[in-house]
């Protein structure tokens, strides 16, 4: 089961799970993701040890996607 | 790292784009710094000791202030990685420690578990990530350099805090460098000395796994070498 979470004031916030040969669940998953990136979050997902990608589009294959805010120099 | 850059590089665009020769070049420039903010004052109270033997109280304190100059500078840096007060609930910590669990190894578990802080092997050495900045300990693993940097939301659990910097440290290191702001560039032991205790144990272990990315960096500079060199001609065999 693929995942997609926001990370949030509650820790995380499971926003969307879905399967690969679950088409309905991917389109809400999709639409979930599109949400999340209209509101100024990037998308991030694990590629290997030490390694991460930022993704603009749903990946369906991948376990886990995260949703983070941007950073910035303090 | 990954292709893509940071998308918060736009956001600082006018920074050059950080690579390892021009952190060796930040870094030569911090204790250049350094060291003209205490020659003179070193200086001044040899001088002043050998013109007027009765102004050693001032030539004290210009010793005084010789010492206290580059401490300051390392609190600072330092300071990137203190801990504060989060607000967000214990149950969203608990959370998001979970998630930051997930996203790195059994190690740099247990390590975060004992001081607060997570341990990343990068490109451009050892980073220890914390919730609102960096250190990070270049290969070899005596200098430091520490980074303030984080997500503006304060109402986020540390655990989150943290999981934002891994995951963009991860996409785009270089940019990451970028982005975030040098506190202070220089010795390792000036800064753990400034660390609180239960977190120097975090730079002991990033100064190690520096050392081994030291190590791994002189490997493949001395293979590059041999093959620049030309071949060696086994002159008996000339007729």
């Amino acid at each position: 089961m693929s995942r997609l979470i926001r990370m949030d004031q509650t820790g995380h916030t499971t926003l969307a799970q879905w399967r690969a040969d679950d088409p309905e669940a991917i389109e809400a998953a999709v639409r979930a993701f599109r949400e999340e990136l209209d509101r100024g979050y990037f998308a991030m997902v694990s590629t290997g040890e030490g390694q991460a990608e930022q993704v603009r589009e749903l990946p369906v294959d991948a376990e886990l996607v995260i949703m983070r805010l941007p950073i910035s120099g303090g | 790292m990954a292709a893509e850059p940071l998308p918060e590089l736009a956001a600082v665009h006018w920074r050059p784009r950080v690579d390892a020769r021009r952190m060796r070049r930040t870094d030569a420039l911090w204790t250049a710094t350094t060291v003209a903010h205490v020659v003179p004052f070193v200086a001044a109270a040899v001088a002043l000791v050998l013109v007027q033997p009765l102004a050693a109280a001032v030539s004290l304190a210009a010793l005084a202030h010789a010492w206290v100059i580059p401490e300051l500078y390392a609190q600072r840096g330092a300071n990137v990685v203190r801990r504060k007060r989060s607000r967000a609930t214990p149950d969203a910590e608990q959370r998001s420690v979970g998630l930051l669990g997930d996203l790195v190894g059994h190690q740099a578990r247990e390590l975060h578990a004992t001081t607060g802080l997570i341990l990343e092997r990068g490109r451009l050495g050892a980073w220890l990530v914390g919730p609102a900045g960096a250190l990070l300990v270049r290969p070899g693993g005596r200098r430091v350099l520490c980074y303030c940097v984080g997500v503006s939301d304060p109402e986020l659990p540390s655990g989150d805090r943290i999981a934002h910097l891994l995951l963009a440290l991860r996409s785009d290191e270089r940019g990451f460098a970028t982005v975030a702001n040098l506190a202070f560039s220089g010795a390792r032991w000036r800064v753990r000395r400034r660390l609180a205790k239960e977190m120097r144990p975090a730079l002991d272990a990033g100064a190690a796994a520096a050392r081994d990315l030291g190590r791994l960096d002189a490997g493949r500079r001395n293979q590059n070498a041999g093959r620049d060199r030309p071949a060696k001609v086994d002159m008996g065999a000339i007729p």
